[in-house]
């Protein structure tokens, strides 16, 4: 049992040095943006923390659009979307991990090919089919798309297939109706996935951009990353303040929370049946 | 079953027979006759509606645009096809979307990997570690993308103003056509890294400890250990991670409207940004019908081959 030679504590202290390695390669370009976005731009290269701070930048580039409006959009289109999605979700995971029934397998392989097809990879189609719906530019239509999610389903279905048969079998005979059954057996046990899923798309919906900017037009409808991104486009010639000042306000809110959030976040993630 | 069968039938009548002969009459008792293989329908329409019609329909309604002929009557023909064949920035932009998956995707899970592991042992800081691997993958692309923008700057950009420290010369990373993907390819594998991370740090907790302990007590070593133990039961989360990663590959083109708009001279397009070039600034609806055909068929493709090799897993099991 006694291997404490050099070699094993070597190797240890390499493994310890690339990990903090890694973590500062991971972590620096976004403190140095932060740290850009408050500097007076006769500052901004330099590393000197005592002279040059400023708000000025943040503050004119948040004057320069409605960022409240935008925020508040980008609110309300996740958390009704996280919504509808988890009920939506729940349904049919629970009748394909539940039930067999004519259709299951073709509809599961379907369900598996959805994971690869989104929305916004059949842009042209969609914009088409939303307009005709008369939601463009509104917060629904950059919800609808989304309103069922195949990765939603197909993580629901793997964790629901786990719930012990003699538990379902016990609330049947308590005199549980099917849907009740769904409610007071099979969610408990699936809560962490939930919760993960729900973490997952609220960070993917936050940070959609592509599906936003072509089916809206006004900034009554308009998320935070379509509101953001004529301050972070080249077109303009670059202004670094500007740059690195509406970087700093997208990505704070969720930052913050994040930060607030993160060791729930991370467990849950590892509990769930992401893997 | 088995539960009640293990307690005495008088007992078990005592406490069963009384809830069944007097059923609940909630609000939604009508729903107790439908047969379970309906029921289960039921249950599947909204979803299937939702994801048909945003999905499988707007695929067929393309293919049906893809297929008409230019002109008043046209007719019905492969005349965008055959433009397909011949249209340099469309092949431009399938090569540079290939390079892009097949590179960023498979660093990404290596770099991931790593992470996991070094962050899965007691470490001091170990917290922290997983929160700064992490954070980038938060961020939405166009913040990423704006980020490394500030990097890759030529004048002031820091990238090149530490390479000038150094002695090198100073690159326009995003205005040279031979460096302009590499660089994209950095930023991507730099944003997503942190995500598969925690798909790993997931399925590294599942794998029981008594396996590191049997490899110490053999004398096999970190690499052993890792190589033929770790890696192989990491396999699952491998796939999932690879699924993710490739469909995001290929939706994901907010860096391009915010770094290079897919110049200089297209040599950092990408299909799903060529089709929006076409749908709207270039106002060529049907040729772009055209380039999502094929598009969708690349992606059916690669989820025919990872639906075959979920179910060699799942027989595996």
């Amino acid at each position: 049992m006694n291997r404490t030679t050099l070699l094993p504590r070597i190797s240890d202290k390499i493994e310890v040095g690339m990990a903090w390695l890694l973590g500062f390669l991971w972590i620096a370009p976004l403190l140095y943006v932060f740290w850009a976005a408050f500097r007076q731009p006769a500052v901004a290269l330099t590393l000197n923390p005592f002279q040059g701070w400023t708000f000025d930048h943040v503050e004119s580039v948040w004057n320069a659009a409605p960022f409240d409006r935008y925020f508040m959009n980008t609110v309300i289109l996740v958390s009704s979307l996280v919504v509808v999605q988890l009920i939506l979700g729940v349904l049919a995971a629970y009748a394909l991990a539940r039930y067999t029934f004519p259709g299951r397998d073709i509809v599961f392989a379907f369900v598996l090919l959805q994971l690869m097809i989104f929305p916004e990879i059949l842009l042209t189609e969609n914009y088409r089919l939303v307009s005709n719906l008369g939601l463009q530019d509104t917060i629904p239509g950059i919800a609808i798309p989304y309103a069922a999610s195949a990765f939603c389903i197909f993580l629901l279905r793997q964790q629901f297939k786990t719930v012990p048969s003699e538990l379902v079998e016990a609330a049947e005979i308590e005199g549980a109706s099917r849907l009740e059954t769904l409610w007071k057996v099979y969610v408990p046990i699936a809560r962490p996935t939930i919760v993960a899923f729900g973490l997952v798309s609220i960070s993917f919906h936050w940070n959609n951009f592509l599906w936003p900017l072509v089916i809206t037009r006004s900034p009554e409808s308009r998320p935070i990353t379509v509101g953001i991104v004529r301050f972070l486009s080249p077109e303009t010639g670059i202004d670094f303040a500007s740059l690195t000042a509406g970087t700093v306000i997208v990505v704070a809110p969720l930052l913050a929370l994040f930060l607030l959030t993160q060791r729930q976040f991370i467990q849950s993630f590892m509990r769930s049946g992401i893997k | 079953m088995a539960t009640i069968q293990e307690r005495p039938p008088g007992e078990a009548a005592e406490e069963v027979l009384p809830t069944f002969s007097r059923p609940r009459q909630g609000p939604l008792h009508h729903l107790r006759r439908i047969p379970n293989p309906v029921f289960a329908w039921l249950l599947m329409v909204p979803s299937l509606l939702f994801l048909g019609g945003f999905t499988v329909f707007p695929a067929i309604s393309a293919l049906w645009s893809s297929l008409q002929e230019p002109g008043i009557d046209g007719g019905i023909g492969p005349a965008y096809y055959e433009q397909m064949m011949g249209d340099a920035v469309f092949r431009r932009s399938l090569i540079n979307n290939l390079l892009f998956s097949f590179i960023t995707v498979p660093v990404s899970i290596a770099v991931a990997m790593l992470m996991a592991v070094l962050v899965n042992k007691k470490l001091r800081g170990r917290g922290l570690l997983r929160l700064a691997y992490f954070t980038p993958a938060m961020l939405p692309v166009v913040a990423a993308a704006a980020i490394w923008l500030f990097f890759y700057q030529p004048n002031f950009g820091a990238l090149n103003t530490i390479a000038r420290w150094l002695g090198f010369e100073g690159q326009n990373w995003l205005g040279n056509p031979s460096t302009v993907l590499p660089a994209l390819m950095v930023m991507m594998i730099w944003h997503q890294a942190g995500l598969f991370m925690l798909f790993y740090l997931a399925g590294l907790q599942l794998i029981s400890p008594e396996l590191d302990e049997a490899s110490q007590l053999e004398g096999a070593g970190r690499w052993y250990h890792f190589r033929r133990v770790t890696f192989p039961l990491l396999m699952p989360t491998t796939l999932f991670t690879s699924i993710v990663g490739l469909a995001n590959s290929f939706k994901q083109v907010d860096f391009i409207f915010v770094t290079t708009q897919g110049g200089p001279n297209n040599a950092s397009n990408m299909l799903l940004y060529y089709i929006w070039q076409t749908t709207f600034p270039q106002r060529r609806p049907e040729y772009a019908a055209a380039i999502t055909v094929v598009l969708v068929l690349i992606l059916i493709v690669l989820a025919l081959i990872q639906i075959r090799l979920f179910e060699r897993r799942i027989h595996y099991r």
